[in-house]
């Protein structure tokens, strides 16, 4: 009997329990964890991938037995990723082990040195005969063929004609470092000089020849112009033909200028020794940066990471794209988001404004209406399908003959291009504006523009001055709903002006300073083109990491930007009846 | 601009209207025969309405509830037909001027007739430009001007003492009772020759109702004014006419004293006595 009024009151508190509603609070927070923890998961894992990517690694060398005979591979550079295979798949790889196991680990070790083979190698680590973290062991990222690892000799002038002496490197035998003061100023200083002509020579290239070529160019289009229009009088002609001389004058003069600061970069050599003993020499003008990563410490490490994290966003990328930096595509985003944003938000707004206010409710506009809540749901590509036969060719191919005639049978307007590709997202993006404009002016309470008509406001002025105001904070969160789902849209734009590798970017300083015609990277097709497309994904995965974590600090930065504003404008209405 | 001008105040024409006055003859508003429809198929909101207005006079509309008190105020400015399907017979003349007349200009008859909703709406503005609002809309430039006429306004809507030190913050944190006397300010300051007040205590206590209703006796002397009221005592205390409307229909129609006193229809006296509704 005891037990059982037990029983009862417990019951009797769960229901208490429930009643009071306690319960739903539970079973929201299980809900917003669970969407929190998926959230930051994604993030996590994005940002620890992508971000890690530029720390320096550990440097290894490793004694590896190879399959089926005696002999052993010296063998150097970092690991890439570890596994666990099963003996089965083993064989099937065509490899067989030593001894049989179940399971095997094996690692893939990036060694580098392409041009002398295979830039990573899975190894098994029951192969492993010795393993050495050599400090000595020496990164070297270049130019062309990728990574070099190994161990320096020698700096040696490349024209034997000069006095110069070449400085060996000492190896640090018996842990004792050897004096190196005079190896690392060399080095030092090499590297140094190099980047001051790079430096030179990029500020040639951009300020000189870029723009010789682009008003090269703008007189052939000039030339081409006058004889279609039938104005090529001898005296324009050769107007035009006296600037080209002056220009190619010019140009000829820069590349000569380019060759010599060229010359200047190949002036020394770096004699490397690969792992099992082959000597390498590697010309100073192909290395980027170069460092021995086991005797960095974290500080050295730390300035290594920064360095490379800061080509990877400022630089251009190499390499087909597997190295170097991706600012051409985060340019690119951003600018076509902007561009987007520009056109989506006006058209967005008035679409709104018109139905809900000017628009009598008739059969015509909520068909309208249905129309552009459909549009939402509509399958991206058939955008970039709509923009590409629309836009690019029916509008672009239009321009072009009225406006371009003289560039032609090389489209202008009539490719795809970032103009393109931002109306396409623009109207991609139209129904979340217009829907959640119209939501905010549903929410306006009716008392307020009668007040405003009462004092003598046509609707249009109140309109302006009271109904817009009010309803800028929904305005904003269709901007940020536009900006989020803009960013993240890929198949549409590789219709309508994406590229791998653009040859320009759609902002430069060249008149008019922004070209909208311009095909432009994109991050998202960067991550697709780099993943997928690259001949050496092995190589290309981690930036793929690095790639989707700008993506998400672009959003994130865009979209922080559209929430500060509208903060700001909820701050003033917020107390609204 | 061929659109005709109510205001009055402007045009010689009007004006000449004003000298050839008689004395007795105040009346500012006509209504002759007013049927309003909200909706085609359904029964008119309004019933063969007709009455004069006088001029710097205080007219209230008593009746229960949906009785029709604020769509009949409403006609005066025309803000019915902010409903599309609004539709209005009969006529209206304000100083001799048709205000239905097609050609007449809508915004500018808004300004003469200004009105005070049932509900405080001040805009999300500060209380400055709230007050300045009307003045804005006529394009008024003159930053002496507006900052002399918010001053005055606010001042004859007994709030400047309350407010002055506050102009530029948001009229949103304000009091009820002060929202109500903003919004009053702010229909002052257009200078309107009549303004409709739409239950403009309804939501207040007593000491705001009471200020309310001692700044509508000193309006009174510059301006015609019509509201809308449920408060019997305050029908009394503060209008000079009243008019009694039932189902639409406009029951009794007189001087206050005479409503209140020897109401002529039982209905009336039902109604004012509280024995009804
Ligand atoms: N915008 C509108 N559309 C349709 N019908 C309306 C509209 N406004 C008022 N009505 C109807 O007209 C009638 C009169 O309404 P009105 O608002 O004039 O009443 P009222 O006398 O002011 O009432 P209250 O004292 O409650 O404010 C009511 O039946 C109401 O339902
Ligand atoms: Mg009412």
């Amino acid at each position: 009997m005891y037990k059982k009024t037990n029983t009862d009151s417990v019951r009797e508190e769960v229901r208490q329990y429930f009643k009071e509603g306690d319960y739903g609070i539970a079973i929201f927070a299980a809900c917003l964890g669970i969407s929190l923890a998926l959230v930051g998961a994604v993030m996590l894992l994005i940002l620890v991938k992508g971000f890690a990517h530029f720390m320096p690694n550990d440097l290894h060398s490793y004694e590896v037995r190879l399959s089926g005979s005696e002999t052993t591979l010296k063998i150097a550079g970092e690991v890439a990723a570890r596994e666990r295979i099963t003996h089965q798949v083993l064989i099937e790889s065509g490899y067989t082990p030593a001894v049989k196991k179940d399971l095997y680990e094996r690692i893939l070790l990036k060694n580098g040195n392409r041009e002398l083979g295979r830039d990573y190698r899975w190894i098994l680590v029951d192969d492993i005969l010795a393993k050495e973290q050599d400090p000595d062991l020496t990164l070297i990222e270049r130019y062309s063929y990728g990574n070099f690892y190994g161990t320096p000799q020698s700096i040696k002038p490349i024209n034997p004609a000069t006095e110069e002496l070449s400085i060996s490197y000492e190896e640090g035998e018996g842990g004792e470092d050897a004096d190196r003061g005079e190896w690392q100023a060399k080095l030092k200083s090499v590297l140094r000089y190099n980047k001051k002509i790079r430096k030179e020579m990029a500020k040639l290239q951009s300020k000189k020849i870029d723009k010789i070529n682009y008003r090269l160019e703008k007189i052939r289009l000039e030339t081409n112009r006058l004889k279609i229009r039938k104005e090529a009088t001898a005296e324009k002609l050769q107007e035009l033909e006296a600037k080209r001389t002056e220009l190619y004058a010019m140009a000829q003069e820069a590349e000569e200028q380019l060759v010599l600061l060229d010359d200047q970069l190949n002036q020394h050599e770096l004699h490397m020794l690969t792992a099992d003993g082959t000597a390498v020499a590697i010309n100073f003008s192909q290395i980027v940066r170069l460092y021995q990563s086991n005797q960095l410490g974290f500080g050295g490490r730390s300035k290594v990471y920064l360095a490379r994290l800061a080509e990877f966003v400022s630089g251009k990328p190499r390499e087909s794209n597997t190295e170097g930096g991706v600012f051409p595509a985060i340019l690119g985003t951003v600018m076509m988001v902007l561009l987007m944003t520009i056109f989506v938000m006006p058209l967005g707004v008035i679409t709104a404004f018109y139905l809900y206010i000017y628009a009598k409710q008739s059969f015509i506009t909520r068909a309208i209406r249905i129309a552009v809540n459909n549009l939402a749901g509509v399958p991206s590509i058939v955008y970039g399908m709509f923009g590409l036969g629309f836009f690019v060719y029916t509008i672009g191919g239009s321009l072009d003959q009225l406006f371009y005639p003289e560039a032609l049978p090389t489209p202008t307007f009539g490719s795809g291009g970032i103009l393109w590709a931002s109306l396409t997202l623009a109207l991609l993006t139209l129904p979340v504006v217009i829907v959640s404009t119209e939501e905010g002016l549903t929410r306006i309470p009716r008392h307020l523009p009668e007040g405003s008509m009462a004092l003598g406001a046509t609707r249009f002025e109140t309109l302006w001055r009271i109904s817009l105001p009010i309803v800028s904070p929904s305005i904003m969160t269709g901007m940020i709903l536009a900006i989020a789902r803009a960013t993240g849209e890929v198949a549409p734009l590789m219709l309508v002006g994406v590229v791998k590798l653009a040859p320009s970017l759609p902002l430069d300083g060249n008149f008019p300073f922004l070209h909208l015609d311009r095909k432009f990277m994109h991050l998202g097709f960067h991550i697709y083109d780099v993943g997928f497309q690259s001949p050496n994904v092995e190589a290309a995965r981690p930036l793929i990491y690095a790639t989707a974590a700008l993506l998400l600090l672009v959003v994130l930065m865009l979209n922080s930007i559209a929430i500060i504003i509208r903060n700001r404008l909820r701050e003033s209405y917020k107390n609204l009846s | 601009m061929n659109k005709k001008t109510i205001s009055g105040r402007e045009t010689g024409k009007s004006n000449s209207i004003n000298n050839i006055e008689k004395p007795e003859n105040n009346t500012l508003i006509t209504a002759e025969g007013l049927y309003l429809y909200y909706d085609n198929n359904e029964e008119a909101a309004l019933k063969n309405i007709s009455m004069k207005i006088e001029k710097q006079k205080v007219t209230a509309f008593i009746g229960p509830s949906g009785c029709g008190k604020s769509s009949l105020l409403r006609c005066f400015n025309r803000m019915n037909e902010l409903s599309s399907t609004c539709r209005l017979e009969g006529k209206i003349h304000i100083q001799d001027q048709d205000i239905y007349d097609p050609e007449v200009n809508i915004a500018e008859l808004r300004r003469n007739v200004g009105m005070v909703f049932q509900k405080p709406n001040p805009f999300p503005k500060s209380i400055y430009e709230n007050v300045a609002y009307g003045l804005r809309i006529q394009g008024e430039k003159d930053k002496d001007k507006i900052n002399q006429i918010v001053k005055s306004s606010l001042k004859a809507a007994a709030l400047w003492g309350e407010v002055k030190d506050r102009l530029n913050s948001t009229a949103i944190n304000l009091s009820g009772g002060q929202q109500q006397r903003l919004v009053i300010a702010r229909a002052i300051a257009v200078q309107p020759q009549v303004i409709l007040l739409d239950e403009p205590a309804s939501a207040l206590d007593p000491i705001s109702t009471l200020k309310i209703e001692e700044l509508i006796h000193e309006l009174k002397k510059q301006y015609t004014i019509v509201i809308v009221t449920h408060n019997m005592q305050q029908a009394a205390r503060v209008s000079d006419y009243a008019a009694f409307l039932y189902l639409g229909k406009l029951v009794e129609f007189g001087k206050t004293n005479d409503i209140f006193t020897k109401p002529r229809k039982k209905m009336t006296e039902d109604y004012i006595t509280g024995r009804y509704g």
